[in-house]
């Protein structure tokens, strides 16, 4: 009940948002807002981990990476000229209807994977990376467990960086659009807008409301209990390892749809989606919202993002976050949005 | 047939055997109770026997199938659920909370299901907190069943978790100091509830220094010192035998 008019004032002010910048002639923030909504979908999976199974992982924009990468690399390779050779393979999935055949800016025929199989095996193969690297991982904790993913979203930044066909430095571009009805359509077109923006909020209302009852079922009760008393949870029959280990997974998976849809309303994505910071980023913003905090990570997620998208930081974007994630540790571990912090300032000012 | 039979187990720190070679067996429907000085080997034991501790050598069976070398989770599975000697809560969470949680190894209802938030886990997670409800009645702790269990006094905390290790509908349970920390009165009362638990059908194994609480409610002692076992007979027995009564209290001349 409590959660039906916390998702109903969600959708209500995903409306609200969108009237007024309608109204008010700014219908150019949507597309920073659009973005913020994809964003926040890593946010609130990484809460689950963080805040509820009490991990930590500092290469969330890895597993970003691989869902964004594997869709734009399998959906911007060209394949008329391999079909054209009689591949065999891809004379297959062509067969099957799997490919799209378009036309590139100078009216050059391409061939492309249908990005609903591209974002399939980009899924696929996240969830299997999760699972790789899950295993010997999560049997670390605490500042282990941080190293560890760290090193885990670094390989995956170098990877990107490093390898011919996600483009190197430059990312890879022209993305095309993701139709995911007849219509309905995942691109950055300027009159898709509006769309776009309901498309990636829906999104967000769907993820919040998955993770919500996850967070209230007899698994989020496991959750809450390995991360107050890991021992006494096994103890009392839960398997731990195996539930940490599928939190992580479910959280890649939120990121990893993430990179997908970004990528395709971009039409692009380049290595620093990949980049360490990018990761120290969702941690801090995580945390701000109060790490076991659902709304709480979502709203801080909104508000960061969006600020740092319309390049209120400037130049000192990372720093901003670096600082936030310092000032939050010190003074309010609990989160900015914690009842005590305001009756602390309120003593204060009083 | 014996519930649980320990059969030669030991398990060393280092140097130290703080098991050494320990066999006893533990009969249906009874309370067993492990006693024996300061370094004993009595919690290295129940680690052991819960699979918290792997052991060196030697085997635990239960219920004639062999449970050594399983997980913590495994073994509560099976039918055994423990309390531990510096009570371990789950902080954050409601004393009701912490009992439903004892229910999770006679309950079903996964991620998908959790994230789907199904019809079945729905009438799952009723009957989790009815039963839990009805725990918290028997223990009469039902007053505090929305209060978060940590900030409960000392003696309400350790029901709770008595609460919490019966949810799992256990044929064991192992109770490691139970009176640890409680007064008087309060050791009074976990003896009754103890005896209480046992007239439910659950064996009792329990480590315990209270030598009034053993005698009282024990229908057999097993008595370790520095990881051996020196005696296991009737309470009777065990207060005259002289080997235990020189550990306890010193030799004749000392």
């Amino acid at each position: 009940m409590r959660n039906l008019i916390s998702i109903t004032t969600l959708i209500g002010s995903i409306v609200a948002v969108q009237l007024l910048t309608s109204f008010t002639g700014t219908g150019y923030y949507l597309t920073q807002l659009t973005m913020t909504a994809y964003y926040s979908l890593i946010i609130i999976g990484l809460c689950l981990v963080m805040g509820y199974a009490g991990q930590i992982s500092l290469g969330h924009a890895g597993f970003f990476a691989i869902g964004g990468y594997t869709s734009a690399a399998l959906t911007t390779y060209n394949l008329t000229s391999m079909l054209e050779n009689g591949n065999s393979l891809i004379k297959f999935i062509s067969g099957r209807g799997l490919l799209i055949a378009a036309q590139d800016l100078y009216g050059d025929p391409v061939l492309y994977v249908n990005p609903w199989i591209a974002a399939l095996l980009a899924i696929f193969l996240t969830v299997i990376i999760a699972f790789l690297i899950g295993i010997p991982v999560l049997k670390l904790k605490g500042h282990y467990l941080a190293m560890a993913t760290l090193g885990f979203g670094i390989i995956i930044f170098r990877i990107v960086l490093a390898t011919e066909i996600f483009g190197e430095a430059d990312g890879l571009s022209e993305v095309p659009g993701f139709t995911l009805l007849p219509g309905v359509i995942v691109n950055g077109d300027f009159n898709n807008r509006i769309f776009n923006y309901y498309i990636a909020c829906g999104f967000v209302v769907v993820g919040v409301i998955i993770l919500l009852n996850l967070i209230n079922s007899r698994v989020g009760r496991a959750l809450r209990a390995i991360h107050g008393a890991e021992d006494a949870a096994n103890a009392m029959g839960i398997n731990t390892s195996r539930y940490k280990l599928y939190t992580f997974v479910i959280s890649a998976v939120f990121a990893a749809i993430a990179g997908i849809f970004l990528t395709h309303y971009n039409g692009g994505i380049g290595p620093s989606e990949a980049g360490i910071m990018k990761s120290i980023r969702y941690v801090a913003i995580v945390a701000i919202g109060g790490m076991a905090n659902l709304w709480g990570a979502l709203t801080m997620g909104v508000l960061l993002n969006f600020m740092s998208l319309r390049g209120m930081f400037g130049s000192y974007d990372d720093a901003v976050f670096g600082a936030i994630l310092i000032i939050i540790m010190l003074f309010a571990p609990d989160g900015l949005l914690h009842l005590s912090i305001w009756r602390k300032l309120r003593k204060k000012i009083l | 047939m014996a519930l649980l039979e320990i059969n030669n187990l030991s398990r060393s720190f280092g140097g130290l055997k703080a098991v050494n070679d320990i066999s006893f067996s533990v009969r249906s429907d009874s309370i067993k109770a492990v006693i024996g000085p300061n370094g004993a080997g009595k919690t290295t034991l129940f680690n052991l026997i819960s699979g918290n501790l792997p052991a060196d050598t030697g085997s635990v069976v239960f219920k004639g199938l062999p449970i050594h070398g399983l997980q913590p989770y495994q073994i509560a599975a099976h039918g055994i659920s423990r309390t531990f000697q510096n009570i371990k809560l789950f902080p954050g969470m409601t004393a009701l909370e912490n009992v439903m949680i004892g229910r999770h190894v006679k309950t079903r209802a996964g991620f998908t299901a959790g994230m789907l938030h199904l019809p079945f886990s729905r009438r799952e997670e009723k009957e989790i907190k009815e039963k839990s409800l009805e725990l918290l009645e028997l223990l009469d702790i039902n007053q505090f069943a929305h209060i978060e269990a940590s900030s409960l006094a000392f003696g309400q905390q350790r029901a709770v978790e008595f609460a919490r290790a019966l949810a799992l509908e256990p044929d064991l349970l192992l109770l490691d100091e139970p009176a640890a920390g409680l007064n008087i009165y309060e050791t009074a009362e976990i003896a009754r509830l103890i005896s209480k638990i046992q007239k439910r059908g659950i064996t009792v194994l329990l480590v315990e220094h209270d030598m009034s609480l053993v005698m009282d409610i024990s229908d057999e002692i097993v008595v370790l010192c520095f990881g051996e076992k020196i005696a296991d007979d009737l309470p009777a027995k065990i207060q005259q035998n002289p080997q235990v009564i020189q550990i306890y209290l010193g030799d004749d001349d000392a």
